[in-house]
């Protein structure tokens, strides 16, 4: 009787293992599909090269830049009140959310401090453009899913929003109301009562969505255990906002670093999932505009009186130094670090972006899935174009 | 015999193909109006076309003018011929389904012996067609648009075609005038008021024939082969003008032919019942119209769903066919066998 080598034990081994690659897959050629930069799914410019194996994704990178707008650099050569109007075009379905935390650093850095009711209104318009960019994903996801009625449904009640915005700010897309120390108008007469009403019809909208969508097997079968993010990869992608949150991360701005915004004296709830899959990311924001629109009645109901606007001076030169804030928007944590050397105009501004971040991870979460989940994953991550290139 | 006039073979054979365009035509561009510019947009909350003509109803003729006035693009590495021909196939496979669908005693193009049989082979036609346009527009969406239809129709042919055969086995008959005779003959346990519409005794097999009718049709949640947000438009991304329209044209054809078939099968055709003694120089005019009435309602159906739902991944609709159809479909024809004998 012969001792086996572990050298044959290794050759035994590795001929076992070619068998059953010859066995089992058939070797193919690969083919590089370009999603985009002009396809449907990516709603905007994004562009994702995929190198596919049949139907199933081998490596996937998305590109972007395709909309690359330079922000960061015009808000040098303006002043602080114009810069409002260049970020209101960052994320631009929640555009009042991006001048909220700039504004706010400004604030910082002058030692403004905006009186109690324009805190309270401000805090109203930033979740006001929660409800409208959120309801816009949850008629989307449909849509990249094959339902097309729910986005109608989608837009038909995020006109009621609009409308209320429009009312208050003249602006339905890009408001550009807010104003260091405080805001530009106050809220019009009877603004607070029809407010309730289109809170109902917000909360009515979810209950549909509730029972065309998510109640549907085949939308829940699309995307039970698809594109899975476990807490600690989420986490080192620095993911945030309700994608953070779909997976079990309990981490919320509004409520765990809140800045000049009126959530403390407020009662509400941070909704997590534990799964981390699209149904999650679906899930926990389709509770965000329901828990936003309970936000929105407290805050209604005890808005308190009082001017809307501190005193400024006319021409504002904000002192030297520096300042970071941020703040829990739609898509997630957005941030301003705002440089002054005591000018007119800011020295530099660099934007911290949610969906940059947020569209960051799909080249380790597309690696293995098919051509469908593609757009499952991409339309679950809900990124804006704006929001990822500035 | 037409209206008296005694008629040459070929003149009859003349006069019932154009009878039988126009009705497609007419069936189709009512349906295309009725359920996907109307109905969808109520479903959706809008209007709809309101501007051409009154609500909208001649939406359809600016709709082909636009399409007759484009430009007819080929992309540069196309197989021109076969990318020509594409279309052309899967609308032949289309009009070759009414050849045998009755729509009275004598309103049929063809009476053929083997008539369910020849519809179910020539609609499985238009596979030939969508493979050719994928492979030749030479389009990477194009062409997984081109495989996902090859599998996805195929796999769907057999829970089609075993539905089938449950109405097959009661009604004696390949023959689709005679699956409506018995329809209209028989009776449910000696009562003939209302004939024995086969939907009574084989609703499995009309659900599972519905169902693959709509994956047939490659309509949401079974429209992977189009999958507007995944492949774009799938085989068709390439065709613009005249040939977009063909296709456009052959995929409601074929939607109002499936649904024909379905109402001949199941609902009792163009047929009153026998009980009630019409004549059938009545049923030749009321034969056409409850046929299209049954068909138009039954392609409702398919839109409602096509416009409710998400749709399936393509591993998801292969599993609802090879597992839950044809088990159903083969269960179906055993017990109606059992049945038939024991009864």
């Amino acid at each position: 009787m012969t001792a086996i080598t572990d050298r044959q034990k290794l050759q035994y081994i590795a001929a076992k293992a070619a068998d059953a690659r010859v066995n089992v897959e058939l070797e193919t050629e690969g083919m590089t599909l370009n999603i985009g930069p002009q396809h449907p799914a990516t709603h905007g410019t994004l562009r994702i090269v995929a190198r596919l194996d049949g139907e199933q994704v081998v490596a996937a990178e998305p590109m972007a830049g395709y909309m690359h707008r330079g922000y960061e650099k015009l808000t040098e050569v303006r002043t602080y009140a114009q810069v409002t109007t260049l970020v209101n075009r960052i994320d631009w379905l929640g555009s009042f959310a991006n001048e909220v935390p700039f504004i706010l650093a400004a604030e910082q850095l002058m030692g403004v401090e905006p009186p109690p009711r324009a805190t309270w209104i401000r805090t109203i318009f930033f979740e006001m453009s929660r409800i409208a960019n959120l309801i816009l994903f949850l008629g989307d996801m449909g849509v990249q899913l094959g339902a097309i009625t729910p986005v109608f449904f989608a837009f038909r009640d995020r006109e009621f929003v609009l409308d209320q915005i429009e009312r208050v700010t003249g602006g339905r897309f890009h408001p550009n109301f807010d104003r260091i120390g405080g805001l530009k108008d106050d809220l019009p007469k009877g603004w607070i009562e029809d407010n309730k009403r289109t809170m109902d019809k917000v909360r009515s909208f979810c209950d549909e969505i509730e029972d065309l969508l998510l109640g549907s097997e085949i939308f829940q079968e699309r995307t039970r255990g698809i594109g899975v993010i476990p807490a600690d990869v989420a986490m080192q992608y620095g993911l945030s906002g309700a994608n953070a949150r779909a997976s079990g991360i309990d981490w919320d701005l509004r409520r765990d670093n809140c800045i000049g915004l009126a959530y403390p004296d407020l009662d509400w709830k941070v909704w997590t999932h534990p799964d981390g899959d699209s149904f999650a990311r679906f899930w926990v924001r389709l509770q965000e505009v329901r828990e936003a629109t309970t936000i929105i009645d407290q805050l209604c109901d005890g808005i308190p009186s009082g001017p809307v606007m501190a005193k400024v001076p006319r021409i504002i030169k904000v002192p030297e130094g520096e300042a970071w804030v941020s703040t829990e928007n739609p898509l997630g944590e957005m941030g301003y670090y705002v440089i002054s050397k005591g000018d007119l105009t800011p020295f530099r501004v660099k934007i911290r972006s949610a969906s940059f971040n947020n569209v960051s991870i799909t080249p380790w979460l597309l690696r293995g899935v098919y051509v469908p989940d593609i757009i499952t994953i991409l339309a679950s991550l809900y990124f804006i174009l704006g929001d990822i290139d500035r | 015999m037409i209206l008296g006039v005694e008629l040459a073979y070929w003149q009859q054979t003349i006069i019932r193909v154009l009878a039988g365009l126009v009705a497609v035509l007419l069936l189709t561009g009512g349906v295309v109006y009725l359920y996907l510019f109307k109905f969808v947009s109520f479903m959706q909350s809008r209007l709809g076309p309101m501007e051409a003509g009154p609500y909208g109803s001649l939406q359809l003729l600016a709709e082909v003018g636009k399409w007759l006035q484009k430009e007819d693009i080929h992309t540069k590495d196309s197989d021109r011929f076969i990318f020509g021909l594409a279309p052309a196939i899967v609308l032949t496979s289309t009009f070759l389904m009414f050849v045998v669908i009755p729509a009275g005693p004598n309103a049929v193009i063809a009476d053929l012996g083997t008539g369910i049989y020849y519809v179910l082979a020539m609609s499985s036609l238009s596979v030939i067609g969508i493979l050719m346009a994928g492979w030749a527009s030479a389009n990477k969406y194009a062409f997984m648009g081109a495989l996902r239809a090859g599998g996805q129709l195929i796999a769907y042919e057999l829970p089609l075609v075993l539905a089938v055969i449950g109405v097959v086995i009661q009604a004696g008959s390949l023959n689709l005038q005679d699956i409506v005779g018995a329809q209209s003959t028989g009776s449910i346990f000696g009562f003939d008021g209302i004939g024995n519409p086969y939907i009574l005794t084989q609703l499995i097999g009309f659900l599972v024939f519905m169902i693959a009718v709509q994956a047939e049709l490659t309509q949401t949640p079974f429209d992977m082969p189009i999958a507007e947000s995944e492949l774009v438009a799938g085989y068709q991304v390439e065709y613009t003008g005249i040939r977009f329209l063909v296709y456009f044209i052959s995929e409601f054809a074929t939607a109002v032919g499936f649904a024909a078939v379905a109402s001949t099968l199941f609902l009792g055709g163009w047929a009153l019942p026998a009980s009630w003694g019409l004549s059938d120089g009545a049923m030749h005019v009321i034969g056409p119209i409850m046929i299209a009435t049954k068909a138009v309602f039954l392609v409702g159906v398919v839109f409602w769903v096509r416009f409710s739902f998400p749709r399936f991944r393509e591993d998801q609709l292969q599993r609802l066919a090879w597992k839950v159809l044809i088990p159903l479909a083969l269960a179906n024809i055993a017990l109606t066998a059992v049945l038939k004998v024991v009864f």
